[in-house]
């Protein structure tokens, strides 16, 4: 599935953190984990996920640390920090919101979409009704 | 080849490609490195082969422009280049980065400390002057000995010419002050940085390309060191002024200590700069030569105005025919450093029309000054100094004449630049024979005068 750029942006940051905060963990476990939790369904380009992480780190919501990986190269990890957390928090609870909002948006719109439908099928009922 | 080396191979290839954005630190490739590893084997995992694997993992990472460009809104300092000393961080090989720092230091120490023995073993101006350079160049090539790991053999082959060189300096019976000394103090650097452009090239001095390495080199030293010079002059006058205030004089520590360690140390210094951290003055030499040379065009056609407006050229003094070899000199710097700093490849547009301009207002100004000096010749007859003059004023007219040619020729589009840039690098040691020339034949020429 094609994502909107603008989306993969601004849902990218969460992601992460949420990630992160199950542990801490490097930039290619990183991206699995994404296409392991969206069943393959979200695929970002690999190397945008890197200048994602030194802005996260700069912001200070995470921590790297340089350490080697099995085959004993140097390898990049990064941990949330508790500024992280709280940063997580916040964005949790405002895309819980927007998730909702658009629940039950699309809900209505899809509750008068079936009326329509349906409306025309059976006049006489909806007029004695009326 | 197996498909595991050609896989290394592979992504050696990548990482160099990757390195070519400025935005993306060498730290990073190794993240992304990693990551491009992982990638690639899980991939194989899955039953690609590792070409297929690799092929598919460098498509995943993504457009590297788009990557760069994201990368370079995150770290815009990075644009700008900044001079980093030794890598930060736990690097693997952090070692090699403070054992460079203490070469570096320590040859600039010697080289102040050649320079003082110098100066403490010959009392009179004149030693000095031969021997100064003589003491510093030994340290600057035996940076690049150590640096390019050049070979022994090279490096023995340099020290016949050295030693020869020493010598003519120190044993010609020179009349004290005399102009054949002079001429020889003069030129003995020209030779003395040849033989370090062909340390700073590891031998491979036939070669066209690290030639035109050299000479882009030479002038990002320049900047270097007219750097550090300066910032060096504020430093010392702020500390003569406050150590005035209570009554001390730095003076004579001045002349006797800190000069004979701050210049040659500063150009040990400003090699190792230049070597560190090459980009620094890529960013600038386009800068430079783009402000300087429509300023240097107006100088010239200003000079040449005043020139002509004179009257009268075989009047003029001597000192003009020096000035305007310096003015040549100048503009074949400006040349050189902007066809050093070009992109061959890029088509022809108005900055290389300015040069045009630039290197024809400096030809019809020598032609004027070599009258001049022409009539000087027939009427007062040769001396050392006129046919020094003379000599470099012809070599600089056929390099300038030759490269107008050549750029005129590419304006047109019946020449590629890089004949221009060939032309450049084939001449540039003719410099080297003549200052050596002059300094080896001058003396018995005109009896050491």
């Amino acid at each position: 599935m094609r994502f909107d750029k603008d989306l993969v942006a601004a849902s990218a940051t969460p992601l992460v953190l949420g990630i992160l905060a199950e542990g801490e963990s490097y930039g290619y476990a990183i991206l699995k984990r994404v296409t392991e939790l969206s069943g393959g369904r979200m695929q970002w380009t690999d190397g945008m996920l890197y200048p994602l992480l030194h802005r996260l780190e700069r912001l200070g919501l995470v921590v790297a640390t340089w350490g080697t990986s099995e085959a004993g190269r140097r390898r990049k990890h990064y941990a949330l920090t508790p500024a992280g957390r709280e940063a997580l928090a916040e964005r949790q609870e405002q895309w819980s919101v927007v998730a909702d909002v658009l629940q039950q948006a699309w809900d209505s719109a899809r509750r008068s979409a079936q009326q329509a439908a349906q409306a025309p099928a059976r006049p006489a009922v909806a007029e004695g009704w009326a | 080849m197996g498909s595991r080396e050609r896989l290394e191979a592979q992504i050696d290839q990548w990482r160099s490609y990757v390195q070519r954005h400025r935005a993306i630190s060498p730290a990073d490739v190794d993240e992304m490195e990693d990551h491009l590893r992982g990638r690639v084997s899980d991939l194989a995992a899955t039953g690609l082969d590792d070409d297929e694997a690799f092929l598919v993992a460098v498509r995943r990472m993504g457009n590297l422009d788009a990557v760069s460009r994201e990368f370079a809104r995150e770290h815009s300092e990075r644009l700008w280049k900044q001079l980093v000393l030794v890598p930060e961080g736990p690097a693997p090989g952090s070692g090699p980065a403070w054992r460079e720092l203490a070469v570096v230091l320590a040859l600039a120490v010697g080289a102040g400390i050649a320079v003082k023995v110098a100066l403490a073993a010959f009392d009179t101006d004149s030693a000095l002057l031969r021997n100064v350079p003589l003491m510093t160049a030994p340290f600057l090539a035996a940076y690049f000995v150590w640096k390019r790991r050049v070979a022994w053999r090279v490096v023995a082959a340099l020290l016949v010419p050295y030693a020869l060189l020493a010598v003519v300096l120190n044993v010609y019976p020179y009349v004290d002050t005399g102009s054949t000394l002079v001429l020889a103090a003069i030129h003995a650097p020209v030779v003395l940085w040849a033989l370090v452009g062909v340390v700073y090239v590891g031998g491979r001095w036939r070669d066209q390309d690290p030639r035109m390495d050299f000479a882009r080199f030479t002038g990002e030293l320049v900047v270097y060191v007219t750097l550090l010079a300066i910032g060096g002059g504020v430093l010392l006058g702020l500390t003569a002024a406050t150590l005035s205030l209570v009554g001390m004089d730095i003076e004579p520590a001045m002349e006797s200590w800190i000069m004979p360690f701050a210049v040659p140390g500063a150009v040990v210094v400003g090699a190792w700069l230049v070597e560190a951290k090459q980009d620094v003055v890529e960013n600038i030499a386009p800068v430079l030569t783009r402000v300087f040379t429509p300023l240097t065009t107006v100088m010239l056609l200003v000079t040449l105005v005043v020139l002509l407006g004179a009257g009268g050229l075989a009047d003029v003094e001597r000192e003009l025919l020096i000035l305007m070899d310096a003015i040549l000199v100048l503009v074949l710097c400006l040349l050189l450093y902007s066809v050093s700093a070009r992109d061959s490849l890029a088509r022809p547009g108005w900055f290389d029309g300015l040069q045009l301009v630039l290197v024809a207002a400096a030809l019809a100004v020598d032609a004027v000054a070599l009258t001049a000096m022409l009539t000087r010749i027939a009427e007062f007859g040769f001396s050392p100094n006129k046919v020094a003059a003379l000599g470099l004023n012809l070599l600089l007219l056929v390099h300038l004449a030759r490269s107008g040619l050549l750029l005129l020729g590419f304006l047109r589009e019946r020449q590629p630049f890089g004949a221009l840039v060939r032309w450049q690098t084939r001449f540039l040691p003719v410099y080297a024979v003549w200052a050596a020339l002059v300094v080896v034949a001058f003396g018995p020429v005109f009896g050491f005068a």
